[in-house]
């Protein structure tokens, strides 16, 4: 008797042990699949509030338009797709070669206490918020390049924000090359540099070209540092001392009074720009898995 | 082997040039706010009440504080049972969790002002909870969450399976076997990861201009509308009448946002030496 029944209670507490257990598991689950639901979610919204601006417009009008004037209604945003394509390009172009440059340095040229000292610098650099960017190019570049927003205004303040994402991903990437590489050079009779620059930049390649990709994502993505120092004008490109407008800078500047087709516009903005990330995202991804072949 | 002299003296020259404008470009941004900024704090910056005289930063301040741990109720739990689901349970390499890591990926990926778009359009229209600190919290939640799920997965992955099969052997089931056993070990790292998320938080900007709005007072209420720090040093910028005081709000963000990320790295370097 005795015995059953803590038989009994033993098999209740089973069960609610497995209860529990099934529960949670239950629980977790939903909770990795917020992820999924976030991606389908900002997608939806975006498509559903943008696409039918698109439709109205026009799609050609929409993206190969060259006049923006919401007052007029005409919606062109292609100034703001070239700015956008024209300030990430003189990013990588001020940004790259220092960024790996700075990722050879730290790798392969630096002594260790250097690199402890440089790291932590870079992680900084990192951490510091796109509007002190911004403001330091209001204030510091912008007045050294004749005091007005400009494209190359905002290219530099981009190179500065995007070299620690390039300098960290390269050094991982070229810390990751096997050394016997290198002594393989070496013993050849090639100098350290030349080890370095034709042996082992080459093998991390994949990494650094991941690192470029992240920073392309990072500079057309970037807002709030950029509308305080490109000038902001609705027009094409007209050179790197002349203000632009980017992508991301028209959804900032117009959204606080826009109203109807004026605001779909701007969120439909917004679906191009998250278009051309999931395209960096992609390209990312397949540099990703090469590398892991 | 002249020639070869040369470029090799040329090639170094390049790296060292590179590494030294690297940090010049750092010291330059810091310094220049600094120098600048401390001159001009002063303790009206830091009054209770924001108003066109003082342009007290101290409204802001608060408010990035409430809008940061009401971020941290949202992700965290969400991010760190998502890590749990993906290295305690799913079979690794499964479908779902490859589904999963990718669009945690996307979500990495995502500017902030696309967020801020989502954020209007869902938080602030469709679930009508308009401009407000609630908002703004849960955009920032799902931009920070990809961070505290990956940081939380490694610190999952990293403690060692003997310490899960102790535990089984033991007779504790799957789910005591996390939260005693595998979860304490494994928390300097998930902090180090909810640090980093805090430091994006405190500088965002673009996310939260169209979901939390910019009023400049202290919040009463989490659906009341309200400015974090970087907001106000934003709307100080544009405004550009205060330049000084738009100093003196950068040296603050700027220290703030040091410190968190300097707690982070320690605390990331303090679980890793520890394995």
């Amino acid at each position: 008797m005795m015995k059953q029944q803590s038989l009994a209670r033993e098999t209740a507490a089973g069960r609610n042990n497995q209860v529990r257990e099934g529960a949670a598991r239950i629980l977790f689950l939903a909770a990795a699949c917020v992820s999924i639901l976030a991606v389908l979610l900002i997608t939806f919204f975006l498509l559903v509030n943008g696409v039918p601006a698109i439709a109205e417009i026009g799609i050609f009008k929409f993206l190969l338009g060259t006049v923006w004037k919401p007052g007029n209604d005409i919606y062109g945003i292609l100034p703001m797709i070239l700015g956008s394509f024209c300030v990430t390009a003189g990013a990588l172009v001020l940004g790259v070669p220092i960024g790996v440059l700075t990722a050879i340095f730290l790798s392969r040229f630096a002594s260790k206490r250097m690199v402890k000292t440089i790291k932590p610098a870079v992680q900084l650099l990192a951490g510091i918020p796109s509007v002190v960017y911004g403001f330091f190019g209001l204030v510091v570049i912008v007045p050294l390049l004749g005091g007005r927003g400009s494209m190359l205004a905002a290219s530099i303040v981009l190179a500065i924000m995007i070299l620690p994402t390039i300098i960290t991903v390269s050094e991982s990437s070229l810390n990751a090359v096997e050394s016997s590489y290198y002594e393989g050079a070496l013993a050849l009779g090639a100098t350290h540099e030349r080890s370095v620059f034709s042996i082992i930049l080459p093998a991390a390649k994949s990494g650094v070209t991941a690192a470029v990709i992240l920073g392309v994502g990072r500079a057309i993505g970037e807002a709030m540092a950029v509308i305080m120092v490109a000038g902001n004008q609705p027009r094409m490109p007209q050179g790197l001392m002349k203000g632009l407008r980017t992508l991301t800078t028209n959804i900032v500047m117009e959204m606080g009074y826009s109203a109807d087709l004026h605001r779909e516009a701007l969120i439909a903005t917004g679906v191009v720009l998250f278009i051309f990330i999931l395209i960096i995202n992609f390209l990312f991804s397949l540099t990703k898995r090469r590398k892991q072949q | 082997m002249k020639r070869q002299k040369i470029s090799a003296f040329l090639l170094r020259f390049a790296v060292y040039l590179a590494a030294f404008i690297t940090v010049g470009a750092l010291l330059f941004v810091v310094g220049y706010i600094l120098v600048k900024g401390v001159p001009n704090l002063s303790l009206k910056l830091f009054e209770w009440k924001y108003n066109s005289e003082n342009l007290s930063l101290l409204p802001a301040l608060l408010n990035t504080v409430l809008i940061t741990v009401l971020s941290l109720l949202i992700a965290v739990p969400l991010g760190v049972f998502a890590a749990i689901y993906l290295v305690e349970y799913a079979r690794r390499g499964s479908r779902l969790v490859r589904v999963i890591r990718m669009n945690a990926e996307t979500l990495s990926g995502i500017p902030s002002i696309v967020y801020g778009l989502f954020g209007m359009l869902f938080f602030v229209t469709a679930l009508k909870l308009g401009f407000s600190m609630l908002s703004g919290a849960l955009t920032l939640s799902i931009m920070i969450l990809p961070v505290i799920l990956r940081t939380s997965e490694e610190a999952l992955m990293s403690v060692p399976d003997s310490f899960r099969e102790g535990s089984f052997g033991l007779g504790a089931g799957r789910l005591r076997t996390v939260f005693r056993v595998v979860l304490p070990d494994a928390i300097p790292g998930i902090l180090a990861g909810v640090i980093l998320g805090v430091g994006r938080i405190v500088g965002e900007t673009a996310a939260l201009i169209y979901t939390a709005g910019t009023a400049s007072d202290t919040v009463s209420g989490i659906m009341d509308s309200a400015r974090t720090l970087s907001v106000h040093m934003y709307a100080l910028s544009q405004e550009g009448l205060y330049i000084n005081q738009t100093y003196a709000t950068a040296v603050v963000l700027l220290v703030i946002v040091v410190c968190i990320n300097a707690l982070s790295a320690s605390l990331a370097k303090r679980f890793s030496r520890k394995r």
